[in-house]
């Protein structure tokens, strides 16, 4: 047997700790390289309880690896920083309000997806959290295009953890009852057990739940306490996994990279109206040429939910064809594996346009064989965010 | 007798046909299986080829036929419910029957006390 996941030992010696390191090892988590961290693949329950735990109550994730990034404009007027920002990312930065996140996209001159990151407005600056693969480049992105009007810090004092599932809000409530008023997208400071934190109601699983960027000095007692209440289960990488490929969420360097386009990866959503052809501030943002011409004329391929028909998992990197023979390859699978809320297995993948439409049965080589799977909307699992 | 590999697998040898399947140790660090897929009876495998696969949430491995020989039964209990190999690694949740090219090769591989020294 040819086992598939462990740490590779020679390697971890120099891998980055999170502030949370030393509690999830107290915890009995196996640990593995992530993007460059010591990270926590699963805990003993294993990733199957996990991701259900996830589900049915609450799981807490640490995410602390992901860069927290303030941009603060120099003039102190927000507007300022908001229109610098729109320069690096086709998002409507100007129109969000004091309090408010928003999903947004770097991208570079050829329309691809330098990374993913979540932008909040907090009256001040603007906050950023980017991915820990990319936070490095993402900030001397944002210095090199931004660095004339803006101050931009990356914040290394303070963790960020993830709170995630239906019984989050209670859980939270429990220390600052007003969490109960925030939507989907709020972001809001509060005292949790003494402790400044900053909460946003989101996350990546495709559940109602929390992000808490909390002080590093007071990050591991926060997380205990939060891990003491009976209806909160510490969740590895594995479910966190799984949990966002149920939900349809694309993970960047897998469903997303410099070679996609946001059109491509179906993140239309991500670009307000504001920012495209005829919008008030159209255009203006790295790619935009190549990006707009694909909102008017559509991609040439694009990415989908995929269901297997079967019972066995399609990985990443599967070949998709549109004949049972291997003979017309039409796509790639990029991300794949197994949903435990659904019972059955689940991918997603980019596939040509003509491919594209829902129903259309296509078929992943596996170890040989030609699997049958369906072009299936996402996401896998109905979303329970408060709007 | 009972043998074992160092990738993993355990081996009851009753005259020329050895049971194989996946050690405790294997599917512990495997974690939760939610996907078994077995050869066919009547297949024939050489030492070091991949005979079976399993599938965690996460990650697929590879099963290796621990001997050269002959496929004469599979398990369709671990294809129906994949938790049996988390379960029972050891016991019910065998994978395959194997007709042994060689029954005299199985003895270079691992004993049990060896097989634990290798894990522990």
């Amino acid at each position: 047997m040819r086992q598939t996941w462990g740490p590779d030992l020679e390697d971890i010696s120099h891998l980055k700790h999170t502030p949370l390191n030393a509690l999830h090892l107290s915890l009995g988590a196996r640990m593995v390289p992530f993007a460059g961290y010591d990270m926590p693949v699963q805990y003993p329950d294993g990733v199957l309880k996990e991701h259900l735990h996830t589900r049915a109550a609450a799981g807490l994730f640490d995410v602390s690896h992901m860069g927290q990034i303030v941009v603060r404009p120099k003039s102190g007027r927000i507007g300022d920083a908001a229109l610098a920002l729109e320069k690096l990312v086709p998002v409507d930065i100007l129109g969000l309000a004091e309090g408010r996140q928003r999903y947004g996209l770097f991208t570079n001159d050829e329309g691809g997806i330098l990374d993913d990151l979540m932008i909040t407005n907090r009256g001040d600056h603007l906050f950023l959290v980017v991915n820990a693969a990319c936070k490095e480049a993402d900030f001397e992105h944002l210095k090199k295009g931004l660095g004339d009007t803006c101050d931009v810090r990356m914040l290394d004092d303070r963790a960020l953890v993830a709170l995630q599932g239906p019984r989050a809000e209670a859980v939270l409530c429990e220390l600052w009852a007003d969490v109960a008023s925030m939507r989907f997208m709020d972001v809001a400071e509060a005292d949790l057990h003494d402790v400044s934190c900053i909460i946003s109601r989101s996350g990546y699983t495709g559940e109602d739940g929390f992000e808490i960027s909390i002080p590093v000095q007071s990050a591991v007692d926060v997380t205990q306490r939060l891990l003491e209440h009976p209806d909160v289960m510490p969740i590895g990488l594995g479910a966190r996994d799984s949990l966002r490929l149920e939900a349809g969420l694309c993970l960047y360097g897998n469903d997303i990279d410099t070679g996609t386009t946001p059109v491509e990866a179906a993140l239309e959503w991500a670009i307000q109206k504001s920012r495209r052809s005829g919008g008030d501030r159209a255009g203006g943002f790295p790619g935009a040429e190549r990006i707009l011409s694909e909102f008017a004329n559509g991609a040439k391929r694009r990415r989908v939910g995929l269901k297997p028909e079967g019972r066995a998992p399609v990985r990443g990197g599967a070949k998709v064809f549109a004949d049972a023979e291997g003979k017309m390859a039409v796509g790639t699978v990029t991300s794949g594996g197994f949903g435990p809320s659904v019972d059955s297995p689940v991918a997603m993948g980019y596939v040509d346009a003509a491919q594209a439409g829902n129903g259309t049965r296509l078929y992943a080589e596996v170890r040989g064989k030609y699997l049958p799977l369906v072009v299936t909307s996402m996401p896998f699992v109905k979303q329970t965010y408060k709007r | 007798m009972l043998k074992f590999t160092e990738e993993h697998e355990w081996l009851k040898i009753e005259g020329d046909v050895a049971t194989v399947g996946i050690t405790e140790h294997a599917a512990g660090q495997l974690g939760d299986l939610v996907f078994v897929e077995l050869p066919e009876a009547g297949a024939s495998f050489a030492k070091g080829d991949s005979a079976a696969t399993v599938e965690s949430v996460k990650a697929a491995s590879d099963v290796y036929c621990p001997l050269d020989g002959e496929i004469v039964e599979v398990n369709q209990a671990i294809v129906d419910d994949p938790s049996l190999v988390n379960s029972d690694p050891q016991g019910a949740a065998w994978f395959f029957k194997l007709k042994l090219a060689d029954p005299s090769a199985a003895n270079a591989l691992l004993d049990e006390a060896a097989y634990k020294e290798l894990v522990a």
